[in-house]
């Protein structure tokens, strides 16, 4: 079946593996960990295998975000982010196979899921046996066995690695952080009044404070209210399988985004600095930047500088929210945001949770849109699915709502945190020796890392000068992703991302502008030391 | 006022901070969130006691200086209570959570010892203090001014580093001993500790004549680091294996 090598093929060459995975964080659904486990049992004997998973799932929630985005930047001629590359080449290819193959897909499952194949449907269904040798006995011993002591065994694996992915999210928001703060305190052009964006008409040179506030909280009604529209859009769109538009469509946006916003972040960084360039270098660097950001982002490309080019756009997308959103608009719109995430996840009827479910009815991955994936996943050997048939409600309900919990917004990605893993279990088949490496990835989406970068940007731009209020509102919002992970873990069940990290980001800004910026400024002033 | 006093003080500052946190705490995905949550609880606390103060500076006479000096000086020992009430509720969170870690791993072990989280909260108190501290002199020793041009001392940067590094340190080790004596329910070590530390704060008082605050705290650093090591299994003999780099269980590794 030529099919399957292809996707194979595929498999071997994507960076970004994020992979089959497990409870906490936001989950990717047992379809596709069983996909992910046929295939790689089929093909089990091709070694080092790179498996891509989860990347499906998580944008769900997000696209409805990176839609919108989209709509917003063909309007505006802002480039917003698009996907990650490699994810979406692997993508289209597992999309168009998986929507053309997938009844097929599910018979070869109980074709061979007698034989060879350790599915997590296949292990779902089969009842506990007490067989002999066979590979499926044992696997399916392994794991019912498992399945009994799974929530424990899940649970500390789960509190094993979730450090590490806390980790793994803290370094990536923290390179977007430094990045944006590092720009805003050099270069003065973010920092400008320069005109504001057509979602936020209201203009806040008023002369009294309370037209200010009116002004700003209309506009934060309109930015929401596009950003609602544009979500339902792209659930019909999504629904009527009109995937070539926005694929499409994605990849304008990040054609804008990698050409232009870097030129003239270029541009303004080579002013402040007093450097003389010439149009043709200038146009070289450009040159290359962009077409290797196109062809890392969208097709294959090293982890680490998919990684990289994620966070520069992120970077640059806070940039350009940081300098034309007005001030009071952007903290009330901040708020609004968090507020509708906080909804979106825990309504029923909100459009992301209708796009969620139509993509796991429909046995699919979303777009893997404007997701950074922090890590591979190495299967040596066969892959063993005994662990990785771990997914459970709680998982594909936590991922759910964790992909809901990533609200629409102009922004792309939300926070669609995704840990990735490929839990292979040690009980491998007896022929093969060797302990399958036990590796977990972790997915965010690019529009929380963006919303954290206007916060923290915005705190440094507009805070009378003050380093402490900055350094407060990076610590606050690395709390808030700690602890919406640990909340994930704990109550396994869909929560909002992005509102504890704002909400505590947005106090922290508050209260240290105004309570212990001047306290800190005395002891300063007098030498004290607390 | 140049990028050479910059980098000198904010090496002096938290260069030793920085080496441990290469060291000992990069590593360490677990680590890594105590040492930010220890920040985040050193910010909590300093929080509250600024509204505490802000609220005392507002309800009084802003023109008299004497009492506003005076009430800076109530903040100040308000927030050092306050961070040790906060260093305390910090032991009781990490004590739970160590728990639940032990109860879920295979061999009923926490992952982290007490003595490690000890360790790295008081680093985490510490950073965020010294940033707190030094991060604004710092953006401001790098632009154009003259360092005390009304008559104050020449040495405030530098003085300021020293006493923030001093800080920061102690700040560890008042971690290692506080939940020591926490978990060996010495209540006289938590006293002694905030002594320690209201005294440290109050010595600053003096300021301006920093021969009055700085040795002092380093006399105490000293002392402080001396007790911390002893309290986490620390002794002579494990120094001397160390130096001598034997190879024994208790030998050559000395830190964890």
């Amino acid at each position: 079946m030529p099919w399957r090598f292809d996707a194979f093929e595929a498999y071997k060459f994507c960076a970004a593996v994020p992979s089959v995975h497990r409870r906490t964080i936001a989950s990717v659904p047992r379809y596709f960990h069983t996909l992910v486990a046929s295939r790689t049992t089929h093909l089990g004997t091709l070694t080092p295998l790179r498996l891509v998973t989860s990347a499906h799932r998580c944008p769900i929630a997000s696209v409805p975000r990176c839609f919108n985005t989209l709509s917003a930047s063909s309007l505006l001629n802002i480039t917003f982010m698009n996907t990650s590359g490699s994810e979406e080449e692997f993508c289209n290819e597992r999309t168009s196979l998986m929507t053309t193959e997938s009844p097929p897909l599910s018979s070869y499952h109980v074709e061979t899921g007698i034989s060879s194949l350790e599915d997590t449907q296949t292990k779902a269904r089969c009842p506990i046996t007490n067989e002999s040798n066979n590979r499926e006995a044992r696997h399916e011993g392994v794991s019912v066995e498992r399945d009994s002591t799974a929530d424990s065994e899940d649970e500390e694996m789960s509190l094993k690695y979730g450090a590490k992915h806390v980790i793994m999210l803290f370094v990536p928001v923290t390179l977007c952080m430094i990045v944006v703060i590092a720009t805003i305190k050099s270069v003065s052009f973010y920092t400008e009044k320069g005109g504001q964006l057509i979602y936020t008409p209201f203009t806040e040179d008023t002369t009294s404070v309370g037209q200010r506030l009116l002004n700003s909280v209309l506009n934060t009604l309109i930015m929401i209210s596009v950003i609602v529209v544009m979500t339902i859009f792209l659930v019909v769109l999504y629904k009527y399988r009109c995937y070539k538009f926005i694929h499409g469509w994605l990849i304008l946006s990040s054609l804008m985004l990698l050409f232009w916003f870097s030129f003239m972040y270029l541009g303004e960084v080579f002013k402040t600095y007093n450097v003389a360039m010439d149009y043709p270098t200038l146009a070289l660097v450009i040159w290359n930047f962009g077409a290797v950001g196109m062809v890392c982002i969208h097709w294959k490309g090293p982890l680490q500088l998919q990684q990289a080019y994620l966070i520069m756009i992120s970077a640059l997308m806070a940039l350009v929210f940081i300098k034309y959103l007005p001030e009071w608009s952007a903290w009330v719109i901040l708020g609004a945001i968090s507020v509708y995430d906080l909804i979106a996840v825990l309504c029923p009827k909100g459009p992301l949770r209708m796009l969620v479910e139509t993509a796991q009815e429909r046995n699919e991955p979303i777009f893997p849109a404007l997701i950074y994936s922090s890590a591979m996943i190495w299967m040596v050997g066969m892959t063993e699915h005994s662990a990785v048939q771990q997914p459970s409600h709680q998982e594909t309900n936590s991922d759910e709502e964790v992909g809901q919990s990533h609200h629409d917004n102009t922004e792309d990605n939300r926070n669609m945190v995704v840990p990735e893993t490929e839990v292979h279990g040690a009980q491998s088949r007896t022929t093969s020796a060797v302990e399958l490496e036990e590796e977990r990835g972790i997915k965010l989406g690019l529009g929380d890392f963006i919303f954290y970068s206007v916060l923290v940007g915005k705190a440094s731009a507009t805070a009378s000068g003050d380093w402490n209020t900055t350094l407060a509102c990076f610590v606050a919002i690395l709390i808030g992703l700690c602890l919406t992970l640990l909340l994930l873990a704990i109550f396994k069940k869909a929560l909002p991302a992005l509102p504890i990290s704002i909400t505590f980001g947005l106090v922290f800004y508050f209260s240290t502008d105004n309570l212990v910026r001047p306290f800190m400024d005395n002891l300063a002033a007098h030498q004290f030391y607390i | 006022m140049t990028v050479a006093v910059f980098f000198g003080c904010s090496f002096i500052a938290f260069g030793p901070a920085f080496a441990l946190f290469i060291f000992t705490i990069a590593r360490d995905p677990l680590r890594v969130i105590i040492l930010i949550a220890g920040a985040f609880f050193w910010l909590l606390s300093l929080l509250l006691s600024s509204l505490v103060w802000f609220i005392a500076m507002k309800a009084s006479n802003d023109k008299d200086q004497q009492l506003q000096r005076g009430l800076l000086i109530f903040g100040v020992m308000f927030s050092v209570l306050l961070q040790e009430v906060f260093r305390f509720a910090y032991y009781k969170l990490l004590r739970k959570a160590s728990e639940g870690l032990a109860a879920l791993s295979e061999d009923e072990r926490s992952p982290i010892s007490v003595q490690q989280m000890a360790y790295v909260a008081g680093l985490g108190f510490g950073i965020m203090s010294g940033a707190f501290s030094m991060i604004n002199i710092l953006a401001d020793s790098l632009g154009p001014g003259i360092v005390g041009i009304h008559g104050e001392s020449q040495y405030y940067f530098l003085t300021s580093a020293f006493m923030t590094m001093a800080v920061t340190l102690l700040h560890t080790f008042w971690g290692v001993v506080f939940f020591d004596g926490c978990e060996n329910r010495r209540w006289w070590v938590i006293a002694v500790v905030v002594a320690l530390h209201l005294l440290v704060s109050g010595l600053t008082f003096l300021n301006p004549i920093y021969e009055g605050s700085l040795p002092p705290a380093y006399v105490i650093l000293v002392s402080m680091a001396v007790w911390s090591f002893f309290s986490c299994g620390g002794s002579l003999q494990n120094i001397q294996q160390f130096l001598t780099c034997r190879k024994n269980d208790a030998g050559s590794e000395v830190a964890s």
